[in-house]
């Protein structure tokens, strides 16, 4: 144990400081739109604090993999208080599944748009019929001449509206076992037969849409990886969907939230902190948040070492996700009868991000691989434990 | 930058643990039950061997002078197999009070006694740790201990004991000048007792070690109720893989499964929670106290979970003497109320926002 960064990586922490401090002024404010992101987003590739390992030629800074300057990098921004660089599933999903699966071609036409914010991208990938059993997936693409054309209906897909492109997954081979039919397929959102359908949650707002395809038809070229091979090449995406969600920072931002919270907040003039029950809810949470904070300083290291940290790294989503939407529970409850307050209004606390995120952060555990799928991937892969036996074919 | 145990550590860890399946195994901890031998000497001997008494003490007085993070993963693994045996006073607690508390003296008379295994200690903190019961409590007056102090650990072939007076001050009082009652517990692997005091002729330590020997003895419990839980994670899992019913295991079946899963999902996290206190023991003293709290609190949180849940996979042997997975839910019981029950950990540790119930 050593929890010393040492001093090559101290000099890194010092040039983002002084990168912060120089910078800062011209950071986009939060809620910026991704038009506003860009220039930012260019500033950052430049100096090695966004797309850092990805190479030179595919418009990135080209720095090996590290994850203790990733972490640096991270912590810095964050306690200066600046956006990072640019996120969504183009650049945190398909980049990387691109990088391991594409070819060349595609690299040099996707990945430099997509790193610098110029092409936005959404995932295709659930179907109303096919949520955690995603390999069941229906929406046909049928070969035609040089194309292949396509016919059904995606959910949940995020962004579709801002959306540049889509990367899809369709049945290519309806006769072959569900995980050997199925294409991975980039295409254009523009693509004559796409209709978007905003689809509105519990939280009033439209995080999500449907998005119907009638006699799409995109060139076979648009494939990645082989014909059948689709469900290999999601799983390199999905791996990483799941180390983004249950990010052990995000639950210690909102455990200072709260912290400011028990300090400001009052009720009959006492302070919520000074108040046993509430101190004693908070304080079982703040053990939490630092339990999953010090095992993502375990993952880390084990990342750090080009090794698989094992069960630590596998629970991190259900804990995670689970974690936070407690922490928003507990804002909630504590703001008693301020709580029940949404939108606006003059006693509405933080703009109403509690029962927003409340609402929001139901839908991470569901998404993402559900908590019930994320059990199995425990007991299964990590102890071991055998399937479920498959039900006898009807 | 590395939160990872050392090549050592897990060496430590292993050899360690082959050592007790041989010298701590279930079939013996029943006969040392069954005898009421909470520190036995074959064990003492065993352990003394890989040195695990000395495991803190600094090298001039016979010790090994390894980490709180190593004396912590040693009590990890007493408490994977439920060991009768006392060690967090002999080994981590009574020798922290003499080297960060005791005079040269002391210093020379114990320490080495300790670290060989040869002496035993008991603690007396209950009353400092988590507060007095039954109107318990212990004063001193011209260098005479009168009093009770209920609840006292590892009380089994002690020398001497570490005793908190009712104003927070340490003594030390030798094994002649005080009577020891067997308190029966819950928890028959571990021995606890009442020490009475009258006129009892007390050595004085340095009381500024008190907060530290309660962050270690916390540190020590919550690392014992990790090893007992991920034992009794481990004998769910096996116990799933092996019973039938419905003509298919019982560990296939998503109901059980999930239950084994969540007790992994608590376990593992905790498990990082547990090192980093341990490792501010001696590298981020600021924090040593309020990270013990939150380790021990939050063990014993997950320590009950995992009791209960492994018990309940089991089924109905799983609360019989036969299969005797009993021994470490009631460890798991005991650590959880001794050096402070979660409440009043999480309390402590809601100090440092400045927060308190009397404002």
């Amino acid at each position: 144990m050593d929890l010393a960064y040492g001093p090559a990586y101290e000099a890194l922490r010092e040039e983002v400081r002084a990168f912060a401090a120089k910078h800062g002024k011209d950071a986009p404010r939060g809620g910026a739109g991704f038009g506003d992101m860009r220039p930012w987003q260019k500033l950052l590739i430049e100096n090695g604090y966004a797309a850092r390992t990805i190479p030179k030629e595919y418009g990135g800074y080209g720095a090996k993999p590290d994850p203790l300057a990733s972490r640096i990098i991270s912590e810095e921004f964050l306690a200066a208080g600046l956006p990072t660089g640019m996120s969504g599933q183009g650049i945190s999903m398909l980049v990387p599944t691109l990088l391991e699966l594409g070819t060349e071609e595609q690299k040099q036409k996707y990945i430099g748009p997509t790193l610098r914010g110029e092409m936005i991208w959404c995932q295709g990938y659930s179907e109303p019929g096919s949520g955690s059993d995603l390999a069941s997936l229906k929406t046909r693409a049928h070969e035609d001449g040089d194309d292949f054309v396509i016919n059904g209906q995606k959910i949940w897909t995020s962004t579709a509206k801002q959306a540049d492109m889509m990367f899809c997954l369709v049945r290519t081979e309806p006769d072959a076992p569900k995980h050997d039919g199925i294409s991975y397929l980039l295409f254009p959102m523009s693509t004559p037969g796409i209709d978007v359908r905003p689809l509105t949650t519990m939280t009033g707002g439209a995080e999500f849409n449907e998005v119907f395809f009638t006699d799409v038809r995109v060139p076979k070229t648009s494939i990645v990886g082989k014909r059948g091979e689709g469900w290999r090449v999601a799983n390199a995406t999905l791996r990483h969907e799941r180390g983004m969600l249950g990010d052990p920072n995000q639950a210690m931002t909102r455990f200072k939230m709260l912290v400011d919270m028990m300090n400001e907040e009052t009720v009959d003039g006492r302070r919520l902190g000074d108040d046993p029950i509430w101190r004693d809810r908070l304080m079982k949470l703040e053990a939490q948040v630092l339990a999953m904070g010090f095992n993502g300083l375990r993952n880390l290291t084990a990342a750090a070492k080009g090794e698989f940290p094992g069960m630590s790294a596998v629970v991190v989503k259900l804990q995670g996700c689970e974690l936070n939407h407690e922490l928003a529970r507990f804002a909630i409850d504590a703001l008693g009868e301020l709580g029940i307050l949404y939108e606006s209004g003059e006693h509405l606390r933080n703009n109403g991000r509690w029962q927003w995120q409340y609402m929001f952060d139901l839908g991470l555990i569901i998404g993402g691989g559900t908590a019930q799928i994320q059990k199995n991937i425990i007991s299964e892969r990590g102890l071991g434990m055998p399937r479920e036996p498959k039900l006898a074919a009807r | 930058m590395e939160f990872a145990l050392s090549s050592e550590q897990a060496l430590l860890q292993e050899s360690l643990t082959r050592a007790l399946e041989t010298h701590a195994s279930l079939a013996k901890l029943r006969e040392r039950v069954a005898a009421g031998n909470t520190r036995d000497q074959t064990l003492v001997d065993a352990l003394a061997e890989f040195g695990v008494y000395g495991v803190i003490t600094p090298g001039e007085w016979g010790g090994a002078g390894l980490s709180m993070l190593d004396a912590a993963l040693v009590s990890e693994a007493l408490g994977r197999f439920a060991a009768p045996v006392t060690y967090v006073a002999d080994a981590v607690v009574a020798p922290l009070a003499l080297v960060e508390g005791g005079s040269p003296a002391q210093q020379q008379e114990w320490l080495p006694q300790l670290a060989s295994g040869k002496a035993g200690a008991c603690l007396a903190l209950s009353e400092a740790a988590a507060g007095a019961r039954d109107g318990a409590g212990v004063t001193e007056k011209n260098g005479k201990l009168t009093g009770k102090a209920l609840f006292a650990f590892d009380a089994a072939g002690a020398g001497v004991a570490i005793v908190a007076t009712k104003d927070k001050r340490l003594f030390l009082v030798r094994a002649e000048h005080f009577t020891l009652k067997k308190l029966p517990t819950i928890d028959a692997t571990r021995a606890i007792g009442e020490l009475t005091f009258k006129d009892a002729p007390g050595e004085p330590l340095k009381a500024e070690a008190l907060p530290r020997l309660l962050a270690a003895a916390r540190i020590m419990l919550a690392a014992d109720t990790l090893g007992a839980a991920s034992h009794m994670l481990t004998a769910a899992v096996a116990y799933a893989q092996q019973r039938e019913q419905f003509g298919r295991l019982i560990g296939s079946f998503q109901a059980v499964k999930h239950l084994c899963a969540e007790m992994a999902a608590q376990i593992e996290p905790a498990r990082s929670l547990m090192w980093y206190a341990a490792y501010a023991f001696d590298e981020a003293p600021e924090e040593a106290a309020r990270m013990a709290a939150h380790a021990k609190a939050h063990l014993s949180e997950i320590g009950t979970f995992v009791a209960r849940t492994s018990t309940e996979v089991h089924g109905g042997i799983g609360i019989t003497d036969l299969l005797g997975l009993h021994y470490w839910f009631k460890r798991i019981g005991l650590n959880r109320q001794l050096f402070g029950g979660p409440e009043r950990l999480r309390a402590e540790a809601a100090a440092h926002y400045g927060w308190s119930a009397t404002a």
